[in-house]
C-alpha cells in the first residue's frame, strides 16, 4: 500500500508526467491530421487508384508520367510566373505605402483600416466582387475603361493572355494590408538619430532611403518574401470560382491541377505525385531562401 | 522645409489613392446588391441606384438556404477557436514552462509540420474521414481544424515571458503543473488567447478548399462553400445582386470580429513577424 502511495507520488510529482498528459491532445492531433495523412499521401502516389477499383501499386510511374506530361511543365510556368508576379509586387507595393504611413500621418488608424478590410475578407468573396468588377460586358472597370478612350478593353478572364493578369492583381489587392503592417512594424524599428546622422552627412530623399531603409528592412522584405513565395504556390480559391483554370489552361496552377485529377478526373495516384512536387518545391524554395538568407540579410 | 511639405502631400496622396482602391470594390459590392437586373445589365452603371432594391437580400434567402450556411459557418468556427485554444495553450504551456524528454524533438516536429502544405494532405484526409464516416458532417468540419503550431508558437512566446514567482508559490502550495496552468498561468495569457481566437475565427470562416470537399448537403455546407455553389460557373454567372448580398452576409461577421480585436489582430501579425 505503501509503495504504491510513494510510486504515485513519484509520478504526480513528476514535470514530465504532466508535459506529457499536456502535450498529448496537441502531438495526436498533428499525428493523426498531418503526419500521417503526409505518409499516406506517398503512398498513394506509388498506385494507380481511381475510386472503383482497388488501388494497384505502380512504383514510380506516376513520377515518370508526370515528367513526360506536357501539362505538367505548363502548369508549373504558369505557377511559377503567377508567384513571381505576385511576390514582386507584394513587396514594392507594400513597402511604399509603409514609408508613406510612416511619415508621421494623421488617420493611420484609418488607413490601416482600410487596407485591412481586403486582407480579413473571405477569398470567396473576394472572388465573386472581383469577377464582377472584371466581368467584359458589364463590368465597371471596363465601362471606366472604355470612358477613358480605349476601345476595345480586355476580356479580362476570358481572354488567356489577361486572365492570369486579372487573378495576379487580386491576389495582390488582397494582402496589401497584411504586408504594409508588417514592414511599417519594420520601420518603426529603424531609429530616427539614423536618418538626422544621414542628414547631417547631406543626403537626401531617396539617396537616405537606398542607403538606411533598405539594407535595415532586408530582414523583413525577406520575410515577406518566403510568406509570400509559399501562399502563391497554393492559390486555389480564386482559380477556382474566377477561372477554373481557363481559358485554355492559361491559369492552370498546380493546386487547381491537383483537385482536378483528384476530385474530377478521380486520378488519385497521379493526383498524390503532384502533391508530393509541391510539397517538394515548397520546402526546396523554403531551405533555399533559409541559406541565401545568411548572404542577403544585413543586421544592425 | 518646403522638402518636407511635399514628402507629406506626396504621401497622403499615396495612402488615399491606396485606400480608395481598396474600399472601392465593397462599395461596389455594396451597390450592386442594392440593385435590380435593369440597372446591372444597363450600358451605364449608376453609383446610387434609383430605386434601391432592398428586396435582394430576402430574395437571397429563396434561392440559397443562407440562413442555414450562417449558422454552419458560425457553429463551425466557434467550435474550431475552441477546440485551438485547448490544444494549443496546454502544449503550448508545456512547451515553455515544463522540463521533459524529447521537449527539443517534439518542438521541432511542431515546426517542421507547419512547412507541410494542407493541400499535401487533403487525399489522405479525405479517406481518413470517409472510414471514419465524418464525411458531410460537422465532424469533418472541425476536428482536423483545431490543431495549430501556428498557435502553440504564439501562446509558448507568451509563456516563456512570464515572470517564473508566480508558479513557484503556486509549487510551494502544492499545486501539480496542471492547476497551476489553469489558475495562474491561463488567465494571465488572455490576451494572447484572444488574438489566437480572432485569427483562428477568421481563418475558419474563410476556410473554403475543404470544406468543399467534404461537404455535400445543404445542412452541412458553410457560407463560402453554399455561395460558391450558389455563383456557380464563371461562364454563366447571372444573379450578380443577389450575389453581392449574399457576399455581404458573409463578410460582415469577420468585419465585426475584426473592429473588435483589431488591436489583438494587429498584435499577432507582428508576433508572426518576429518568430522569424
Amino acid at each position: 500500500m505503501n509503495y504504491w502511495n510513494n510510486l504515485k507520488y513519484k509520478i504526480l510529482s513528476k514535470d514530465s508526467f504532466w508535459a506529457i498528459l499536456m502535450i498529448m491532445p496537441a502531438l495526436l492531433g498533428i499525428l493523426i491530421f498531418t503526419i500521417i495523412p503526409v505518409i499516406g499521401s506517398f503512398i498513394i502516389s506509388l498506385t494507380r487508384w481511381n475510386l472503383i477499383s482497388a488501388p494497384k501499386f505502380v512504383g514510380l510511374k506516376n513520377y515518370t508520367l508526370l515528367i513526360s506530361d506536357p501539362l505538367f511543365y505548363k502548369v508549373l510556368a504558369i505557377t511559377s510566373l503567377y508567384a513571381v508576379s505576385v511576390v514582386f509586387l507584394s513587396i514594392i507595393l507594400p513597402l511604399i505605402l509603409a514609408v508613406a504611413l510612416n511619415q508621421k500621418i494623421k488617420g493611420l488608424a484609418l488607413y490601416r483600416t482600410a487596407y485591412f478590410l481586403p486582407v480579413i475578407t473571405p477569398m470567396v468573396v473576394v472572388a465573386i466582387v472581383w469577377s464582377w468588377i472584371f466581368d467584359p460586358s458589364n463590368g465597371i472597370l471596363n465601362f471606366l475603361l472604355t470612358k477613358t478612350g480605349i476601345t476595345n478593353p480586355p476580356l479580362w478572364l476570358f481572354d488567356s493572355f489577361w486572365a492570369l493578369i486579372a487573378i495576379i492583381i487580386v491576389s495582390v489587392w488582397k494582402n496589401i494590408g497584411y504586408y504594409m503592417v508588417i514592414f511599417l512594424a519594420g520601420l518603426q524599428a529603424i531609429p530616427d538619430s539614423l536618418y538626422e546622422a544621414a542628414e547631417i552627412d547631406g543626403a537626401t530623399g531617396i539617396k537616405k532611403h537606398l542607403n538606411i531603409t533598405l539594407p535595415l528592412m532586408t530582414p523583413t522584405i525577406f520575410f515577406v518574401c518566403v510568406m509570400s513565395t509559399i501562399s502563391s504556390f497554393q492559390v486555389f480559391d480564386l482559380i477556382y470560382l474566377m477561372t477554373e483554370g481557363g481559358p485554355e489552361n492559361s491559369t492552370m496552377v498546380i493546386v487547381y491541377w491537383l483537385y482536378k485529377n483528384a476530385f474530377e478526373f478521380f486520378k488519385l495516384g497521379y493526383a498524390s505525385s503532384i502533391a508530393y512536387v509541391l510539397f517538394v518545391i515548397i520546402l526546396l524554395l523554403t531551405l533555399i531562401q533559409w541559406k541565401l538568407r545568411k548572404k542577403w540579410v544585413m543586421y544592425e | 522645409m518646403g522638402n518636407v511639405r511635399i514628402k507629406i502631400v506626396l504621401s497622403y496622396t499615396i495612402l488615399t489613392i491606396g485606400a480608395v482602391s481598396m474600399i472601392f470594390p465593397f462599395i461596389w459590392m455594396l451597390i450592386t446588391s442594392l440593385m435590380t437586373d435593369n440597372q446591372i445589365f444597363s450600358s451605364t452603371p449608376q453609383l446610387i441606384p434609383n430605386p434601391l432594391r432592398w428586396q435582394n437580400y430576402i430574395e437571397v434567402a429563396d434561392k440559397i438556404p443562407i440562413f442555414t450556411y450562417f449558422m454552419n459557418s458560425l457553429l463551425v468556427s466557434v467550435a474550431t477557436v475552441a477546440g485551438q485554444i485547448i490544444t494549443c495553450s496546454l502544449a503550448a504551456y508545456a512547451f515553455a514552462r515544463l522540463k521533459f524528454k524529447y521537449k527539443e524533438f517534439l518542438f521541432l516536429l511542431f515546426l517542421a509540420t507547419l512547412m507541410i502544405p494542407p493541400q499535401v494532405n487533403i487525399l489522405p484526409l479525405f479517406f481518413l474521414m470517409r472510414e471514419l464516416q465524418w464525411i458531410d458532417t460537422y465532424w469533418a468540419l472541425i476536428i482536423p481544424g483545431i490543431f495549430g503550431g501556428f498557435g502553440i508558437f504564439l501562446l509558448r512566446q507568451w509563456f516563456i515571458s512570464f515572470p517564473a514567482d508566480l508558479e513557484d508559490a503556486a509549487k510551494i502550495d502544492g499545486c501539480n503543473p496542471l492547476n497551476t496552468f489553469l489558475h495562474i498561468a491561463l488567465p494571465l495569457a488572455l490576451p494572447a488567447i484572444v488574438t489566437l481566437g480572432i485569427f483562428s475565427f477568421i481563418a475558419s470562416w474563410n476556410s473554403f478548399m475543404w470544406p468543399l470537399i467534404v461537404t455535400n448537403s445543404d445542412s452541412i455546407k458553410t457560407l463560402p462553400v453554399g455561395l460558391a455553389s450558389f455563383k456557380g460557373s464563371f461562364r454563366d454567372t447571372t444573379q450578380w445582386a443577389q450575389l453581392m448580398a449574399a457576399s455581404i452576409i458573409t463578410t460582415i461577421p469577420v468585419i465585426i470580429i475584426f473592429m473588435l480585436g483589431q488591436k489583438y489582430f494587429i498584435k499577432g501579425i507582428m508576433m508572426g513577424a518576429i518568430k522569424e
